[in-house]
């Protein structure tokens, strides 16, 4: 596996509003292995999303390289970059599902901008349907679907491209435990199918410690502690994440499983 | 018949007779047109100008300080003068563009004129209101700007863009009957020739209803269409 298929580099980020200068990204140094599945996780304002964001750079970075397998996103023109980002998946916490277009059309968007031909791209958007189980809902609207079934479509969409990287910012936390469950199963399938490298963030350590095998804990713009899941779980080493994993602990406890 | 002369009810049985409705239905045709033809450049030029501010905006696609400031302000000017000031004000430009300043093309002009700024910030208000996401998924999936900006963004807030557009004629067929008055034809030179100059009050009755029927049924019209779209995307 090549361990380095995205690899980032001293990657700093400020914000400027007209009251203060945030600096919302300190120096991150990260890299994900070809068809990991890689959790981010920290308290809320860490820069988590900022991250990501970087990555397909809706946030330009300040200063820093980001490298996707050959490509060096961060030395990209405008043409490049879109290109680019048509091999980068995205989805998000509130989905962001287009509410004028059905579900096979929210899906086949990102291919028409890829040139498919019209029967080409119908016949991927049945075959991203029927992987995310949607079949039944493809001329349904955003409007018609409840939140797990909004995240599939988002998922399908993301994946109709066939990217090499999927970006997940938060993607489960406006969903309920069950719904939760069968999304994080779907990304697992899809990794394990497609050999995609998903990036996962979250705030909720149980989302991490069911789906990924590497994990970074990040905190006030930093990468605190990288490494494998089970490693950071057995044996905590920064504060931030002895924090995360003795709440995570004390809440398993408090149902009667100590996590082991 | 003046009220004068006659009581309220007997002004208003009149209005409704075939002597009256033969001098305010040809109107009605002149008002048509006139309401016909600004309306579409108020669409075309007024949408226009609205994506263009909000895309050179601050929050906006492509952010263009000088470009937003210069038309911002140039709609700002339009916006301060009332619709009366804006109509003797494009008498001069009417001679130039028609030929006249007076007539159903000279009016057409002020009407833009007033009603494309107008129009261009509601516009600008329905597609600010966009949900960012939206268009930040669009553009994580690599769509340029333009693409964004038709695909996405215009059909997204339709259902308030037809809303708004309702407004912009509503104000449009107001805004004719007051340029009727400064030679422009149609039903606003009636009410003000036949009900205030001659005090042939039923005239002036028969206008008015015109003119509620009208408004009445463009804005059903367009809460329809508005409704129509949000129920098919089962967002109500
Ligand atoms: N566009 C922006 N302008 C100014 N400040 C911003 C902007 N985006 C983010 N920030 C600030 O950067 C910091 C980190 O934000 P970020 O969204 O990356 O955190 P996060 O770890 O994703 O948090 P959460 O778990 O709440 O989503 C916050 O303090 C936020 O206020
Ligand atoms: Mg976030």
């Amino acid at each position: 596996m090549d361990e380095k298929f995205i690899e980032i580099k001293q990657l700093y980020k400020t914000f400027h509003t007209k009251k203060q200068t945030i600096e919302v990204l300190k120096g991150i140094d990260l890299s994900v292995g070809k068809g990991d599945i890689f959790g981010i996780v920290g308290f809320s304002g860490a820069g988590k999303s900022t991250l990501v964001r970087c990555i397909n750079r809706l946030e330009e970075p300040d200063s820093g390289t980001i490298r996707i397998g050959e490509r060096e996103i961060t030395a990209l023109g405008r043409a490049q970059l879109n290109e680019q980002r048509r091999k980068i998946g995205m989805i998000f916490q509130q989905f962001n599902l287009f509410d004028s277009m059905t579900v096979a059309k929210n899906i086949a968007y990102p291919l028409k901008m890829a040139g498919l031909s019209a029967g080409e791209a119908g016949r991927r958007v049945d075959e991203m349907l029927s992987l995310v189980g949607l079949t039944q809902k493809k001329d349904a609207y955003p409007g018609e679907l409840s939140g797990g079934q909004k995240q599939r479509v988002g998922i399908a969409r993301a994946l109709a491209n066939r990217p090499d990287v999927l970006l997940s910012d938060e993607a489960t936390s406006a969903l309920d435990p069950q719904t939760t469950l069968s999304v994080l199963d779907l990304l697992k399938e899809i990794n394990q199918k497609l050999g995609l490298t998903i990036i996962l963030i979250t705030h909720e350590l149980e989302v991490i410690r069911y789906t990924c095998r590497r994990m970074a804990v990040m905190e006030d713009g930093k990468l605190l502690e990288q490494g494998l899941v089970k490693d950071i779980f057995q044996n905590p080493r920064c504060g931030t994440a002895k924090n995360f994993i003795g709440v995570y602990n004390k809440f398993r406890s408090d149902y009667g499983e100590e996590a082991k | 018949m003046s009220l004068y002369k006659y009581s309220f009810w007997e002004v208003l049985r009149n209005s409704f007779t075939a002597e009256v409705w033969g001098q305010v239905l040809p109107a009605i045709g002149e008002t048509m047109y006139m309401v016909g033809v600004s309306s579409l450049f108020v669409l075309v030029f007024g949408l226009l100008l609205g994506l263009v501010l909000v895309m050179t905006g601050k929050e906006g696609l492509a952010p263009c300080k000088a470009v937003h400031t210069v038309l911002s302000a140039v709609i700002n000017c339009f916006r301060s003068l009332p619709q009366v000031i804006i109509i003797i004000v494009m008498l001069p430009v009417a001679r130039a563009l028609v030929g006249k300043s007076y007539g159903s093309n000279a009016c057409i002009i002020s009407l833009v004129a007033s009603c494309v700024p107008l129009f261009a910030r509601l516009v600008e208000s329905s597609l600010l209101e966009l949900d960012k996401g939206k268009i930040e998924a669009a553009r994580a999936m690599g769509s340029g700007n333009l693409r964004i900006l038709f695909t996405i963004m215009v059909p997204e807030t339709l259902p308030s863009l037809v809303r708004a557009f309702t407004n912009a004629v509503v104000i449009v067929i107001s805004m004719t009957a007051l340029a009727g008055s400064f030679g422009a034809g149609g039903i606003g030179y009636i009410a003000v020739t036949y009900g205030y100059t001659r005090f042939q009050h039923d005239l002036l009755f028969a206008t008015i209803i015109v003119l509620i029927v009208i408004v009445q049924a463009v804005q059903m019209a367009g809460d329809t269409v508005s409704k129509i779209i949000l129920k098919r995307r089962h967002l109500i």
